[in-house]
């Protein structure tokens, strides 16, 4: 038997405070309502955070649109220089972030430590390159910023979203307000201070913890030009009524139930990693999560026996143990839905398997599981768990596989699975998503275009055309 | 800055009056001896004299004269660092090119003391800045997509084109700007420096910015002795001519490139115009684009 | 545990023997792909695996008992081997509770030297064997190397692949050599070395490590040691994944020996932690895993010392051999 002991990561090198204000025009004030944030591993406390109301939201984005003048007025080179610092400043940090990231959200340090933190300063690093060439960016010959950004983001990947959202904003010239989600405010909070070591001017990034309501008053309010919103379908929704007519712009990145497709002919170890990682990543709580298997029939078995074996191998529990590959779930209402859509399943008549798994008596824990048997028709093949639950269906040629897979309202990502190069193109030029990856999953790159089609959400973020939505 | 014009027999020249780092107060003690920087060829990562033993005076220094066989042995240091220094990732090389901005701004006063004024250091700065980020995106620039009518998918992309002989502009910022787009996009360089005072700080720079050795090289000299050399090498890809003032010697090396097709960037007429942006033909002059086929079929 | 009777013919009719070369490559060429990327990404992500500790210490003894302490210079003399094999024996004389390797390995030339020092102690003797290292030599040669070997003592053999018939696609005869020296080996247990360094692709280390358990190998070996690219853990992963599948249809369990280029202690315990999750515990011995190593007993010995000591081992307290 060979155990690894318990190897957990120091959570000294963090010091977080018993409470935080909001952090506007460069400063951090007091806060008034405030509410908690826990931990999702344990139900600790970890702060005390400010909830923003309608006046906090205006004084945020005053502060915005006063920055916005000088900042858009710069040159690029320079603004590329403030950027280029935080992103330095984020490598230098890196360890404190991930181990506050992981605290946060319940995340298994070796993600926060391995995947988000350098993700996130990679995607500083990228975009302050174009700050000082974005005429050569495909958008004119001199673009303009387009004003202050209202920007609203999730709690999967707190830093990570708030660099995909702050960082091309920013190097287009434009000044942002940016509210975290309610139950993972505090990486955005440690956010602000690098901001302030970087000696960014006042009013450029101005953070607002809060809940719904305070992203509603961001988005609603007639001095942004600009909103960008991640997170579900439903508020997506919301959101493209409540700005219609209003002339602000609008991109969103919202929810997908990808599939990750299987041929008799893919390199089967590696599809079964690419499998697991689809889905168990990150507990599962990932928009472009390769939530339904399909695989192909002659295989299903055999690939099936192969992927139960290597769940066993799972290591689910403390976020801070640097071998946990699986990490609390978010919340407890989180929890709840997983549960629900879990027992949906099953009474649908889906077969459902885990791998026997110690669950920590503390904290909001759901095991990894499979349900197979599934068909289109089942809630589980159709509506987002966000948790680590894969259903798996099979099919029996391409075209049945690319007909299935595109058999859903939504259009995030997808994945291909097989040796023959010729197929994965031909796969990938029918499938209506956004990402297609082929032979692999969740790879991310601030080079590489993300984003969703259909009730996925318009517009994209990474690459050359990411610039695109924050540049009029 | 002054240039030294090449003399036949060694003329005493006088030394360039240097700032102390310290006032010394006028007391009956002699000042303190200051130690002498010895101005060597840079080549491998590593700081040799010149294979043939000689220098030439430039402003009361000593400076390494480069010899053909130098040229010969910064072209094979070259080759050997290419492959690896464009399998980095471009993210990689954009570190790189970041952290000798970094590293040229903390040693700013290296540059001001050999003359070279603070505007031009900080565009210096800048441009190595804009560089860097080039790295990650010139492909999204150049590259892309092509809609061939077929079943087929079809790409472009740059690559390196491998190692660049250049004859580099007396400036400091002159250096950096035909420098840094060669090896941004993964070609290594074999640099004939005009200010050898400055391009051998310079050499100093990148060798603390974790630039690997033989992805720059420069030798200090004579350009009209060694250029040609260059020019006919068949190891060499790419023929920079940037900072070559004289008419005749340019389509002399023009001519002697041909031999293998080497790529040729002429000098511009009215030489380098450093103030304005350096666009993208800099970058996209010392690349291939690759156009592959892939059919799509099930 | 042997591996079941087999004969030089191919013509066998047992369950799974192909019986000729087209046949051979029919099955080989149909064997799941290998993806390079997803291979190798999955074998940094074992990597990362944190063993501290207790583990940490009981991970250390078993690394060391799963050494086959090796010297294979033109060099070598009586002197070096009995000196080599002493401390297989008892590698640190300055603490008695470490474990002796599992073997020590030599040239057949050695054999007869390792033996006398060797002898009951219940240290195996490998051998190498089969005009070792390149296999470029008559069938003959290598078959009376072989059974001198065995003469001399060695009861485990560590033979070459003829990697020229192998990239050829000459499959049939590079099974019929393996079946060939498995038999002159008499009782002895054989390593087949696939010499992974030189075949090229991962694709190709899974159909010569299928090739070489289907000729009857009881273990499949990395690498000689004697060309530049030697074990690496993505190689041994995809290594693991073919012995876990073969006793799965075949019903028989092949052991695994990475060589060359493993010098320390953290690199060891990553090819634990790759055996833990890939085929689990029934290969986390040394009757079915091997290291073939010289300089990692030194590193094992000193992380080993630290465990007990609490301070930073240096090696002038540790013996050369």
């Amino acid at each position: 038997m060979f155990e690894y002991a318990p190897a957990p990561e120091s959570r000294s090198i963090v010091d977080i405070a018993p409470s935080y204000g909001l952090f506007v025009d460069g400063a951090f004030d007091e806060g008034k309502a405030s509410f908690k944030t826990v931990n999702p591993a344990s139900e600790e406390v970890l702060a005390e955070v400010a909830l923003a109301g309608p006046e906090d939201v205006d004084r945020a984005v005053g502060a915005a649109r006063r920055a916005f003048g000088a900042w858009s007025a710069l040159p690029g080179a320079e603004r590329a220089k403030y950027l280029f610092r935080i992103a330095r400043i984020i490598q230098e940090r890196s360890r404190e972030l991930a181990v506050l990231e992981s605290l946060d959200n319940g995340k298994p340090i070796r993600e926060s430590r391995d995947v988000d933190l350098p993700l996130v300063a990679a995607h500083f690093f990228y975009y302050a390159g174009w700050a000082d060439k974005l005429q050569y960016a495909g958008f004119g010959t001199d673009p303009k910023p387009l004003g202050v950004a209202g920007q609203v983001i999730p709690w999967n990947f707190p830093l990570l979203m708030l660099a995909w959202k702050i960082a091309p904003a920013l190097a287009a010239g434009n000044t942002v307000v940016l509210k975290p989600a309610e139950t993972t405010p505090l990486s955005a909070l440690f956010f602000a201070d690098v901001c302030r070591q970087a000696d960014l001017p006042p009013g450029v990034v101005n953070i607002i913890t809060g809940a719904g309501d305070t992203g509603r008053y961001l988005v609603e309010h007639p001095d942004v030009n600009k909103v960008a919103f991640t997170g579900s379908t439903e508020v997506g929704r919301q959101i493209a009524r409540s700005v219609a007519g209003s002339g602000k712009k609008l991109t969103l990145e919202l929810g997908g139930k990808a599939a990750n497709i299987v041929f008799d002919d893919a390199p089967i170890d590696q599809a079964v990693e690419g499998i697991v990682n689809g889905i168990f990543f990150n507990q599962g709580h990932v928009c472009c999560a390769g939530s339904r298997l399909l695989v192909q029939e002659s295989i299903a078995e055999e690939l099936l026996a192969s992927l139960k074996r290597r769940m066993s191998t799972l290591r689910v529990g403390d976020p801070l143990d640097k071998n946990t590959d699986i990490g609390a779930v978010n919340s407890a209402a989180q929890l709840a839905r997983i549960t629900e859509l879990s027992e949906i399943g099953t009474a649908e008549g889906a077969e459902r398997w885990s791998p026997a798994c110690r669950l920590p008596d503390r904290g909001f824990w759901f095991a990894p599981t499979i349900f197979t048997g599934v068909t289109q028709a089942h809630r589980i093949a159709r509506e987002e768990i966000f948790g680590p639950v894969l259903s798996v269906l099979t099919f029996r040629t391409p075209d049945e596989a690319v007909e299935k897979a595109n058999n859903t309202p939504y259009g995030l990502s997808a994945g291909i699975w097989t040796e023959k190069g010729s197929r994965i193109l031909a796969v990938a030029d029918r499938l209506r998503a956004g990402v297609v990856w082929a032979n692999t999953f969740n790879k991310f790159d601030p080079a590489s275009p993300f984003g969703g089609y259909k009730e996925s959400g318009y517009g994209r973020e990474g690459g050359r055309h990411g610039l695109e939505a924050y540049l009029a | 800055m002054p240039e030294s014009a090449p003399t036949s027999a060694r003329a005493e020249q006088p030394r360039r009056r240097r700032r102390t780092a310290t006032k010394v107060e006028a007391v009956a003690e002699r000042p303190r001896l200051a130690v002498r920087k010895t101005y060597k060829l840079f080549i491998g990562g590593a700081f040799p004299r010149s294979e043939s033993g000689r220098t030439y005076l430039v402003d009361g220094d000593n400076v390494a004269l480069a010899s053909r066989k130098d040229a010969r042995d910064a072209v094979v240091a070259a080759r050997k660092a290419q492959p690896k220094w464009a399998g980095a990732t471009a993210y990689n090389r954009g570190q790189v090119l970041y952290r000798v901005a970094e590293m040229t701004e903390a040693r700013r006063a290296e540059f001001t003391v050999l003359g070279v004024d603070a505007a031009e250091v900080d565009a210096t700065i800048d441009r190595w800045v804009w560089y860097a980020g080039w790295s990650d995106k010139i492909a999204q620039v150049a590259g892309g997509a092509n809609p061939v009518a077929g079943p087929f998918f079809n790409l472009s992309a740059p690559e390196p084109t491998g190692v660049v002989g250049v004859v580099a502009p007396p400036s400091l910022l002159g250096l950096v700007s035909v420098i840094a787009p060669a090896i941004v996009t993964g070609n290594t360089v074999v640099v004939l420096a005009a200010g050898p005072q400055v391009a051998i700080t310079l050499a100093e720079v990148l060798t603390t910015s974790d630039v690997p050795g033989g992805v720059v090289n420069i030798l200090t000299g004579h350009a009209a002795e060694t250029a040609p050399w260059l020019a006919s090498h068949d190891d060499v890809n790419a023929l920079d001519l940037t900072g070559v003032e004289s008419p005749e010697l340019a389509t002399d090396l023009e001519r002697a490139a041909a031999g293998t097709l080497k790529r040729v960037l002429r000098p511009p007429a009215g030489g380098i115009d450093l103030a304005a942006d350096p666009g993208l033909h800099p970058m996209t002059a010392l690349l291939e684009i690759k156009t592959v086929w892939h059919p799509k079929g099930f | 545990m042997t591996a079941t009777a087999t004969s030089g013919s191919l013509r066998e009719g047992s369950v799974g023997l192909p019986d000729s070369t087209g046949n051979l490559r029919t099955f080989l060429h149909g064997l799941p792909g290998v993806d390079k990327v997803g291979v190798e990404a999955r074998a940094a992500a074992l990597g990362t695996r944190s063993v501290k500790t207790t583990a940490k210490a009981k991970a250390i003894d078993l690394a060391i008992r799963m050494v086959d302490l090796t010297t294979l210079e033109g060099a070598d003399t009586p002197g070096k081997v009995r000196a080599l094999s002493a401390k297989a024996l008892r590698p640190d004389p300055a603490d008695p509770t470490c474990p002796p390797v599992a073997a020590v390995c030599v040239y057949p030339a050695m054999v007869p030297v390792a033996a006398s020092v060797l002898a009951g102690s219940g240290v195996h003797l490998a051998s190498v064997a089969t005009a070792f290292p390149s296999g470029q030599a008559p069938l003959d040669v290598k078959l009376a190397d072989t059974r001198d070997a065995v003469a001399g003592g060695a009861d485990e053999i560590d033979m070459v692949i003829s990697r020229g018939a192998f990239l050829a696609g000459d499959y049939a005869r590079v099974f019929e050599e393996i079946v060939a020296v498995k038999e002159a080996s008499g009782d002895a247990h054989l390593k087949v070395i696939l010499e992974t360094g030189e075949l090229g692709t991962y694709d190709n280390v899974r159909r010569a490590s299928w090739l070489a358990m289907l000729a009857g190998a009881d273990f499949i070996k990395t690498s000689t040691g004697k060309v530049p690219v030697a074990a690496t853990l993505p190689v041994t992963l995809v290594m693991l994944e073919a012995v876990r599948d073969f006793r799965a249809s075949h019903g028989r369990q092949v052991g695994v020996k990475p060589a060359g280029g493993i010098r320390t202690t953290k690199d060891a315990i990553k090819y634990l932690v790759l055996i833990n999750e890939t085929v689990g515990d029934d290969w986390l011995s040394p009757d079915w895993f091997r290291f073939g190593a010289s300089s990692l007993l030194n590193d094992l010995l000193m992380q080993r010392t630290k465990l007990t000591t609490g301070h930073y081992a240096g090696p002038d307290y540790f013996t050369v051999d």
